[in-house]
């Protein structure tokens, strides 16, 4: 008898499990179908927005531009009509890697924000998982006729764009440059003018800077703790300027240990193997920041970043860029195209290279408003609204109109959407983009370890293989 | 009744009625009846009362045990397609683990620094402690039992802010106090660091429990001792050290288990540089959360669960040896 209730318990137990299991596995496969036309006469509109911003931290002005100029007159704007809206702003201020994480398990469970930020080279993943959905399926017709779709480039709209179908509205976009510290390059005997051709031009700068004592003549970045920084920042505009892109849309293959990117991390190897990099900075887990902290302290020669760097990093307004903020920074912060490998050597023959991204707003497709939810996402991309956030810190929007009004004010801004966008390439929007993004980060930090770049190469094409399928893969 | 003792100390082939019987033996020495139901409940109440404890273990302990058994069989991904279509795929990521080389790396990390932290440093300097403590004057006892409890009850965040500031590579306060400079100490030592973290952070346990212990032993001992002529290495080597070894034990299993599962040097390391620092449940988060390979993660955890219930059980054996030994 006694053995009998053992088993029976151990049966019950098991069955009780099994029932579990069942449950949540079924419970993941129901109800993800979003109905454009929910709650569209509501009178009353709860929406959170979330976005890796925070005042008195990361992205402060854009958290301030939420908080303080989107959700009330959004509110107001409402209110005219009759709608009582509710909107709260869930910011944060953490790496990128970590905010992506949080979106994509707030995404997967269902919880989480109505209209989120995304970077535009996460929408891949995203949309292959469904964990967000097209504009028409979500919003409907509403999206597909919005007037702001006239003001925003094909290229930039492409950023929010997967497989032919636009998932939210961009905010914006970038271009990378070579910083450089104006006040070394002087002491260096190197020109205020700075602008190399090649990489061996690079190289060069860095050997008449390394003689300055306590300085680091070259920041690119390379290495894990990094995180997309290296692949953005430095790998991709380096293997621009080898004329192949990582991505060939035609065939759908990826570079493997090709002579282009044994060549990047070749130029790795010259940089961090003979001393003009500081291979440590690229180990810390908090290295990228150390290097802003470096560069703005005047310790850093040259620094490839975007123009993210310019305006949120080093800006003179301590207010805003906190610790790092360059007082001087118009006068000692010189910018230069980013060369080819050699001239002509570049994508499409190019002599000069940049790598581009986009971040934008997307809205969950759980959204309980999702009319609301678009309307507060048009509010937010109308030319007044941009025209608010780029006053209060300049940057390329997405609109035309909006960067016609505000960007002569900045050089480098300017400097960007005319000299840099019309030379830059797009990172792909595949599913399989993060994956081939952290093998690239590895290659490069094998090379700072003291690896050889072939070694390096040959370990990313290994996982290159197991990330996106071995056919997927180019040979030499 | 079998459900009030606890069976688990006795192993199955004994039975219920044994497993009273040896609880019954090791609490109150050689046993006298054979009466199961000491509590006089009977089966339904018995059950009753222990309902709402196995409901808690079952939904708490044993359902997610079984859940990563059961992701770990799939191709199940945090994004991208993975994410959607699950695919059965066997044992396949527990064969990609467990032939993968960097799985081999962080298990032997996680030994290192269990060894290193826990099992010696945690111990010996906890021992050593309370050991000083139980004959150190009342203040230098209260001054030290609070700085040493002050690293066990700070905020991990706290904690980990206060390390970054004293390892600082440029303006550390180790670099500050022994005046070198652009030493990286996170970089150039990082098992060292993180095992002489985790030893400052929780040696307080260590203390508490061996100063509890050390009262344990009976003064009247190691007055015979001393009257023998036994030297102090003598006495905590014949008298203390026997008496307290069930101590030694149960402290051992418990902080090689929680160190196992730290995840504590992430803060200081994040695993880095280049993975020399990658204990297994940093490899863990790393692999399922930033890469995304929620299955594969949830295979490596459940080798992780694996090797701490054969650490537990390797040690419950000792400690049931022990018992043993002492009624014969």
């Amino acid at each position: 008898m006694k053995r009998l209730s053992v088993r029976a318990r151990a049966a019950v137990g098991g069955i009780a499990a099994v029932a579990l299991l069942a449950g949540c596995v079924g419970a993941k496969e129901t109800g993800s179908s979003s109905d454009p036309t929910a709650n569209a006469s509501a009178k009353e509109v709860t929406l959170v927005i979330s976005a890796n911003d925070i005042k008195g931290g990361k992205n402060a002005a854009e958290a301030a531009w939420i908080e303080d100029v989107v959700i009330p007159g959004f509110v107001a704007a409402q209110k005219a009509k009759g709608v009582t809206a509710k909107v709260t702003f869930n910011g944060a201020g953490v790496e990128d890697e970590q905010y992506k994480t949080k979106l994509e398990l707030n995404l997967r469970t269902g919880s989480g924000s109505d209209v989120f930020a995304t970077d535009g080279i996460w929408l891949g993943e995203l949309a292959a998982a469904g964990y967000v959905k097209p504009l028409d399926d979500v919003v409907g017709k509403a999206a597909s006729s919005w007037d702001g779709w006239g003001q925003i480039s094909e290229a930039v709209q492409q950023n929010l764009t997967f497989k032919d179908k636009r998932y939210g509205i961009p905010n914006g976009t970038d271009g990378r440059v070579l910083y450089f510290n104006k006040k070394l390059f002087a002491q260096a005997g190197l020109p205020a003018d700075w602008q190399p051709t090649s990489w061996a031009d690079i190289i060069a700068a860095g050997q008449a800077l390394k003689g300055i004592k306590g300085v680091t003549p070259i920041q690119v970045n390379a290495g894990v703790p990094m995180g997309e920084a290296t692949t953005a920042q430095g790998f991709l505009p380096l293997l621009a300027g080898t004329g192949q892109p990582l991505y060939d849309d035609a065939k759908g293959t990826w570079q493997g240990a090709s002579a282009g990117v044994k060549d990047v991390l070749d130029f790795y190897r010259q940089v961090y193997g003979q001393g003009l990099g500081d291979p440590r900075m690229q180990q810390d887990k908090a290295g990228r920041d150390q290097s802003f902290a470096e560069f703005s302290q005047g310790k850093v020669g040259i620094l490839a970043e975007g123009d993210y760097f310019w305006r949120s990093i080093v800006c003179p307004d301590k207010t805003e860029c906190g610790a790092t903020s360059m007082p001087d920074r118009d006068s000692v912060v010189g910018w230069a195209k980013i060369p080819a490998n050699s001239p002509g050597a570049g994508v499409n023959g190019q002599d000069f290279v940049s790598v581009s991204g986009g971040s934008g707003w997307m809205i969950s497709p759980k959204t309980a408003f999702p009319q609301q939810a678009w309307e507060l996402l048009a509010f937010m991309a109308s030319a007044d609204m941009q025209t608010k956030l780029s006053q209060a810190q300049i940057r390329v929007s997405a609109r035309k109109d909006v960067n016609d009004a505000t960007l002569k004010g900045d050089p480098l801004l300017s400097f960007i959407s005319e000299t840099v966008l019309p030379i830059t390439t797009y990172r792909p929007s595949d599913e399989h983009y993060n994956e081939v993004s952290l093998a690239i980060q590895q290659a490069t930090a094998d090379v700072v370890n003291g690896k050889s770049p072939q070694e390096a190469a040959a370990t990313y094409e290994k996982s290159l293989g197991e990330a996106v399928g071995a056919d997927h893969v180019a040979g030499q | 009744m079998p459900t009030t003792s606890p069976v688990s100390e006795q192993g199955q082939q004994a039975g219920p009625a044994a497993a009273a019987q040896a609880a019954t033996r090791s609490t109150r020495g050689p046993t006298r009846r054979h009466d199961p139901d000491v509590a006089g409940l009977g089966r339904p109440r018995a059950l009753a009362f222990v309902a709402p404890a196995l409901l808690l273990v079952s939904v708490f302990l044993v359902f997610p045990a079984i859940w990563t058994l059961y992701l770990g069989l799939l191709d199940y991904s945090l994004t991208g397609a993975g994410a959607q279509a699950l695919t059965f795929v066997g044992l396949g990521n527990y064969v990609s683990a467990l032939t993968d080389p960097q799985f081999h790396r962080s298990l032997y990390l996680t030994l290192v620094y269990v060894f290193g932290s826990a099992v010696i440093g945690q111990n010996v300097l906890g021992f050593l402690l309370a050991w000083f403590l139980s004959r150190a004057d009342r203040v230098v006892r209260s001054v030290l039992t609070i700085l040493v409890l002050l690293a066990w009850i700070l905020p991990g965040s706290v904690v980990a802010f206060l390390w970054q500031a004293l390892l600082d590579r440029r303006n550390g306060t180790l670099n500050a106090l022994l005046g070198t400079t652009d030493q990286a100490w996170v970089l150039d030592h990082p098992m060292w660091v993180i095992v002489i973290f985790n030893i400052w952070r929780g040696t307080a346990f260590s203390v508490l429990l061996y100063t509890a212990a050390l009262t344990s032993v009976p003064r009247s001992h190691l007055e015979v001792a001393r009257m023998a002529g036994a030297s102090s290495w003598q006495q905590l080597r014949d008298v203390v050290l026997p008496t307290i070894r069930g101590h030694i034990l149960t402290n051992t299993l418990l902080i090689t288990l929680w160190t196992f599962n730290d995840f504590s040097p992430y803060l200081l390391t994040a695993g880095g540089p280049d993975g020399a620092s990658e204990i297994l449940p940093i490899y863990i988060y790393r692999e399922a959360i930033i890469g995304g390979h929620l299955g594969f993660g949830s295979a490596i955890s459940l080798l992780l669960l694996l090797t701490n219930l054969v650490i537990a059980v390797f040690y419950i054996r000792l400690l049931r040896t022990r018992s043993r030994g002492q009624e014969a």
